[in-house]
């Protein structure tokens, strides 16, 4: 697992408290680190010596802030910077004063475009659209059926005709005219930005169909090649807009900043799931977050909406606030968090946390055991641990087939969980109810 | 936004139980003093005790906090809640005869360098002016580190790589950038060899080859290209429709099966993956068939529910009447560093047998195989270089350590 930024600097900076500026040696030993992390993330090696040379120049001779240690005020610069690259102007769509307004589709095989075309068709009609689908994919085989299929899932007509790409997709915008649809979403077969051929056919079909939007979709996954893929495809279609896919997984995306720097268009949508509403604006402050590998704590929410009941929050919650937390809470706890993925990726995703707990290796067969533990406690030692005496313990221990330290220490890590929660709901109360920097 | 105090709990929760289990767990060579008491920092006391909360009080306080959350999160949008698709009906085939028949079945395999004529044009003088230079200097180390970091080797292994490189260099007295290139092949090529590559078949048949991996990589295509290699090598091939999720992905399959000349065994879509494999298990036993391979949905490694469902069908697919010989994980060439966490994750769930290295006929280098072989021990058994079914070739160490430089 990748070290979060803050731990990297902690070092460095612990010389650094009572002076006044930060020097360029002390910069510089940043910057490495800085270099690593995202080097780490999949952002394109010179992109990474582009950017980290504009950091440099932000952090040689800034005053140090009162308020934040110097660590901070570097990784606030850094973030800053690439939340600026990341974002800029957004994507406004404008509708086409003689519909259909046309987008087309384009990107290597695999990297999600059809599923992306069915996405794209749903979110039209939210808009209260009338798009229909366009398969000009006749490579792949059953494309044109996997089209056809998330169609009817959406709602949307999809048109498709066994010809060649290039005549289907101007056929496609013609029988959009027809039935007045208003918005035409045309998908291509995936092709190779090296394949001359193949690139000829997709500007034949861009001259065809004259798109008002071209989309360029990318795997959120993509490695160092990003800029390959990017700049040629931008080269011969001249891209509106990118749609970043699978930002679902936990890959850090660099590949979504090496994109935007050498083309320069805006990333308009993320893709965060198989199933057709996964389909959101894109977010630069998550994405630079992401790519930080700071800690993501709005993804962490979302997961949260998806595994929790509202009830159980609720009742969560003001246990939370009164310190009435019980182990078979916490018991309840950890069936949720076992819903929401690998603890690894989990604990990689809270800010603050120190770095020997977010680098250890978390064996989840453990919290079989922790559970197992609580289980041979009676509801009563349950509800209140400060009746376990040493025979409790070692009878508890027994049973779950642990050692008395275990017991011992899962109890003790209890009360002072108990405690940190009851602190957490007094601190929220004073000022803003956000996860404290716990460092 | 109540889920917020809830997640507040958990987040607590999670981090008390990692702190706990680390501390459990010994780590080789850390260094540091295990377990953690708390991983939050010492809380300042209160000056005064006060009373406890009435009941009131508490649902007031609750009801701030979750006021307060609200309006951060009111900062950044959320998602909607998804909506349930609507199942589709059983899917009519799409009549897609315009697909090619594939003609010719002797035609040599292509190989690395014919399919990286198109991408040498990008990549042309890569590093000629370091060769140019003729001598070793820090420029020569950073061009070194840039091309290795490019190919999606990683960082770390680069790092590690160019030290031992450093050692050697003294050690050997090389003098010339072109030495020097040479000498880090030489350490990968070796490196690389020394595994075996041989896909495994056994006597009793029939056998079954599993394709995992993420979504998008190429694993539809890989098996149709298997199955053309195997049964024009004379082997009889059942193909297993085990994506039942995905829109028409046991159609695209069948398409593939018909193209090669092997037998096709689908279910249901959105039926139960084991299921099918059992079925073509089973079918292919009764049959004596060699062969049988199983497709399954491309699933990304973080999801918990997809993971397991996935080891159910390995196991499904042991209780069958065959044996479970390969367990292949299909890797995209152009995927960076999180190919390692990918192969690590799948392996742990599905213990996988061997790499597939896709779409290398594009400009990524597929640096991050490299690194699957050295962390994980997993062989590189195959390369795909393209999307009909001859496109697939046996890895092989030296043409790819010389394209990784090209």
């Amino acid at each position: 697992m990748f070290e979060s930024l803050t731990d990297r600097f902690e070092g460095i900076f612990h010389r650094l408290r009572g002076r006044g500026r930060l020097a360029e040696a002390d910069v510089d030993e940043v910057l490495r680190e800085i270099r690593v992390a995202l080097l780490e993330a999949d952002v394109n090696f010179r992109v990474v010596r582009d950017l980290v040379a504009r950091i440099k120049e932000q952090c040689v001779g800034a005053d140090l802030s009162a308020s934040l240690s110097p660590a901070q005020q570097v990784i606030k610069i850094v973030h800053q910077e690439l939340i600026a690259s990341l974002g800029g102007e957004t994507l406004r769509l404008t509708y086409a004063s003689r519909p259909p307004t046309v987008l087309l589709l384009a990107g290597l095989q695999g990297s999600g475009k059809t599923t992306a075309c069915g996405k794209l068709a749903r979110w039209f009609r939210q808009q209260g659209r009338n798009p229909i689908l366009i398969g000009a994919d006749l490579q792949r085989p059953a494309a044109v059926e996997q089209l056809r299929v998330l169609g009817e899932q959406a709602g949307v007509p999809v048109f498709s005709d066994p010809l060649d790409p290039v005549t289907t997709a101007a056929a496609g915008i013609e029988e959009a005219r027809r039935l007045g649809r208003d918005v035409a979403i045309v998908d291509t077969a995936g092709r190779l930005h090296v394949d001359e051929a193949l690139m000829d056919e997709a500007r034949r079909i861009s001259a065809a169909v004259q798109p008002h939007y071209t989309f360029l979709v990318v795997d959120a996954m993509t490695g160092q090649d990003a800029v390959n893929v990017a700049e040629s495809f931008h080269a011969a279609l001249e891209i509106d807009g990118v749609i970043l896919s699978k930002l679902d997984g936990d890959a850090r995306g660099g590949a979504a900043l090496s994109v935007k720097q050498v083309i320069g268009r805006p990333i308009a949508f993320a893709s965060v799931g198989e199933k057709l509403p996964d389909f959101e604006p894109f977010h630069p402050d998550r994405m630079a977050s992401r790519i930080l590998g700071m800690g993501d704590v709005l993804t962490l929410i979302e997961k949260a909406e998806a595994a929790y009941d509202t009830g159980e929050a609720t009742k969560a919650a003001n246990k939370l606030v009164s310190g009435q937390f019980t182990l078979d809470d916490f018991l309840d706890q950890m069936q949720q968090i076992r819903k929401m993925g690998p603890i690894q990726s989990l604990v990689g995703m809270i800010p603050g946390l120190p770095k020997e707990l977010k680098n250890a290796e978390i064996d989840e067969g453990e919290l079989g055991r922790v559970e197992a533990i609580i289980r041979s406690m009676t509801p009563a030692e349950r509800r209140d641990p400060g009746i376990m005496n040493g025979s409790r313990r070692l009878r508890v221990a027994r049973g779950s087939g642990v050692t008395t330290s275990d017991v011992n220490a899962l109890l003790k890590q209890f009360k002072e969980m108990q405690r940190m929660m009851k602190l957490l709901g007094k601190g929220a109360r004073g000022g803003r109810a956000r996860v404290p920097s716990l460092r | 936004m109540e889920f917020v105090l809830g997640l507040l709990a958990f987040l607590v929760a999670t981090a008390a139980i990692a702190a706990l289990i680390a501390g459990r767990s010994p780590r080789p060579g850390s260094g540091l003093d295990p377990p953690l008491a708390s991983p939050f920092p010492p809380p300042t006391r209160p000056k005064r005790r006060p009373p406890p909360p009435t009941e009131e009080e508490v649902n007031r306080q609750a009801a701030e906090l979750v006021a307060e959350a609200e309006a951060w999160l009111a900062e950044a949008p959320l998602p909607e809640a998804p909506e349930e698709p609507e199942g589709p009906e059983a899917p009519a085939l799409e009549p897609v005869d315009e697909v090619p028949a594939e003609d010719a079945p002797a035609v040599a395999p292509p190989r690395f360098r014919d399919r990286l004529g198109k991408a040498r044009s990008l990549l042309a003088g890569y590093l000629g002016s370091v060769r140019a230079r003729g001598g070793i200097d820090a420029e020569t180390w950073e061009e070194l580190e840039e091309a290795l970091v490019r190919a999606d080797v990683g960082l770390t292994a680069t790092t590690s790589l160019l030290d031992q490189l450093r050692a050697q260099v003294k050690a050997e007295g090389i003098t010339t950038a072109d030495g020097l290139l040479e000498a880090l092949k030489a350490t990968l090529k070796q490196r690389l060899s020394e595994v075996d590559r041989s896909l495994r078949f056994e006597p009793q048949g029939p056998n079954v080859w599993l394709f995992v991996g993420v979504n998008g990589v190429g694993k539809t295509t890989t098996i149709g290209k298997v199955g053309h290699r195997q049964v024009s090598e004379g082997r009889s091939v059942v193909m297993a429709a085990g994506d039942t999720f995905r829109a028409a992905a046991a159609e695209q399959l069948e398409l593939w099966s018909k193209r090669v000349g092997a037998q096709l065994v689908r279910g249901a879509e959105g039926g139960d993956p084991g299921a099918v494999v059992f079925d073509a298990v089973e079918r292919a036993a009764a049959r004596k068939a060699d062969l049988v391979l199983a497709d399954t949905a491309g699933r990304l490694h973080t999801k918990v529910n997809l993971m397991e469902e996935l080891k159910k069908v390995r196991r499904v697919a042991e209780k069958a009447t065959g044996t479970v010989s390969e367990v292949l994980l299909v890797i995209d060439a152009t995927t960076g560093q999180n190919g390692l966490v990918q192969a690590r994750q799948f392996t742990e769930a599905v213990d996988v047998t061997g790499v597939v290295l896709t779409k290398l006929d594009g400009t990524a280098k597929g640096g991050i195989a490299l690194a699957i072989q050295n962390d994980l021990g997993i062989p590189i058994k195959l390369v795909g270089l393209g999307e009909t079914a001859d496109d697939l070739v046996a890895f092989d160490p030296d043409e790819f350590v010389e394209a990784l430089f090209s």
